[in-house]
């Protein structure tokens, strides 16, 4: 009789390839340099090159007393980015990955939201005249500009919607 | 910058203990100096110096302006029409001058280049050598982003930082209280005396970041120190020896000011605050930074620091009879505003 070899262990090698899989992607989601939209993403942005990113215990080399509210909810990484809109003003783009969606609102949350408008965009946005803050799941951006020009508002929300549809919830 | 460290550990020592001796070890000891009143009144003097118009219809401070502030807030707080005397009673023409800048929120809340520029001009009027001040803060990184040109030209005045090449952190370990820590050899080794241009703002852990906050740039582990709203590690880091003795004034920019946010740059919770305050009690000014940010957030609308549990208590503690680096009492501080 001609056997057909059936491997004993075929349920955990599938197991380890659907692991395998699962791990380069969630490793993919979480690379700093996918988080941020290229130059020309969205109209007007170009990005520096540079990506820095801050694990919590050096989180205070990069905000300095602000992480330690961070690290008291829960926050696994930050990545940061420079951007110029219009070759002329600067903007800083950091990418909290905070432990859940819940730390993330709890951030949020904190933050007065004085005069701000309420886009629509992640689970929650606040949009001022010179900066954005918005939340998506695990995710929570803070966009700020060193200038004020009266195209920033709507050129931040369009960085904003770039870099959302690059979160994964 | 292979010669940032000109003197030796003895030398270091020595300039310690003659401080320690001459100085009062205290701002204060200066204070009485050069402000009659303070010694008259044993109050500890405090000046706002205000320029509605210092940033015209622009988003910088304009630079000859900050100059005529700086100027009238000295100028107030020495008693003399002589915008340099203060200076030349202040800083020897042998001497090498740190400036101590804040510049970790980037250029849209860190000290302002054009202020220091200011201090550098009357440093050099009153006899200062170019190469002999020093101004510094933490990394070149931050340096250069708030605007700071880095510089080691032995013609011009020096901008480094303690992650320059041939500078660090002193090997010696200083501590007092709950701090146990290295110092800037900027502060230890090159510089003789000191001036702290700290920046006005809210800190979402101390309540308040101003002059005694601003020591948290000269040490090797203030990642440590923020526990218990910074208390009372801010406190007792103003109490180890080369800060004592060697920080003679603190002109602290209040032209932009966080009152919310802070200490990062969120421009939502900013404002033109327009002003200069110069001080030799870092408590004193401290205790006049808090009001002005509590003012502006009665103003704004939103819950004064106690009511958010951010109250700045280790200006309390700087005060106490165990630290003694100056007062918290509004009855004991002559807030002079201009």
């Amino acid at each position: 009789m001609k056997r057909t070899f059936i491997p004993r262990s075929s349920p955990l090698l599938v197991w380890l390839a659907v692991a395998l899989l699962a791990a380069a992607c969630q490793q993919r989601a979480a690379t700093p340099l996918s988080l941020f939209p290229d130059s020309g993403a969205a109209a007007g942005w170009t990005r520096s090159p540079e990506i820095r990113t801050f694990a919590p215990e050096q989180l205070a080399d990069y905000i300095d007393g602000d992480a330690e509210k961070y690290i008291k909810v829960g926050v696994k990484s930050t990545s940061t980015a420079d951007y110029k809109y219009n070759e002329q003003v600067q903007v800083v783009v950091d990418v909290y990955l905070m432990a859940s969606p819940a730390a993330a609102k709890t951030i949020f949350d904190s933050e007065p939201a004085m005069d701000a408008q309420m886009p629509t965009l992640g689970d929650a946005a606040r949009l001022y005249s010179q900066s954005l803050l918005f939340r998506k799941g695990p995710y929570l951006v803070r966009m700020v500009a060193y200038q004020e020009s009266p195209q920033l508002p709507p050129a931040l929300l369009d960085l904003g919607r770039a870099l959302e549809s690059r979160l994964t919830r | 910058m292979s010669n940032m460290h000109e003197k030796s550990r003895r030398d270091f020592l020595k300039d310690c203990a003659i401080g320690a001796l001459t100085a009062g070890a205290s701002p204060l000891a200066f204070a009485r100096d050069v402000n009659p009143s303070a010694a008259n009144q044993s109050k500890s003097r405090v000046v706002v110096a205000r320029d509605p118009a210092l940033f015209g219809s622009g988003s910088k401070p304009e630079a000859s302006r900050i100059e005529r502030l700086l100027d009238r807030a000295m100028q107030t707080y020495s008693d003399s029409s002589d915008p340099v005397a203060l200076w030349k009673k202040l800083f020897k023409p042998n001497e090498i001058v740190g400036l101590k800048v804040n510049t970790i929120a980037g250029p849209g809340l860190s000290t302002h280049v054009a202020l220091v520029d200011a201090v550098c001009e009357r440093l050099k009027s009153a006899g200062i050598k170019p190469n002999n001040i020093v101004v510094w803060d933490r990394t070149n990184g931050e340096l250069d982003r708030a605007g700071f040109t880095l510089s080691s030209d032995p013609n011009r005045v020096r901008v480094v930082a303690t992650d320059s090449k041939g500078v660090d952190y002193d090997e010696t370990i200083f501590s007092h209280g709950v701090v146990k820590t290295r110092l800037s050899n900027l502060l230890t080794r090159t510089c003789d005396a000191m001036i702290n241009l700290p920046i006005l703002k809210n800190h979402s852990g101390a309540g308040v970041t101003f002059a005694l906050k601003n020591m948290y740039g000269v040490n090797n582990n203030p990642d440590r120190l923020h526990a218990n709203n910074c208390c009372p590690a801010v406190a007792d880091i103003n109490m180890l020896s080369p800060i004592r003795t060697k920080f003679r004034l603190v002109i602290g920019d209040a032209m932009t000011g966080c009152f919310e946010g802070g200490p990062m740059f969120k421009p939502q919770y900013t404002w033109h605050s327009n002003g200069l305050i110069v001080a030799q009690d870092p408590v004193a000014i401290d205790q006049t930074a808090w009001d002005i940010i509590e003012r502006k957030r009665a103003e704004r609308g939103i819950k004064s620091l106690p009511q958010v549990g951010l109250v700045p208590r280790y200006i309390a503690v700087a005060a106490n009879a165990e630290h003694r680096l100056g007062t918290d009492d509004p009855k004991r501080i002559t807030l002079q505003e201009i």
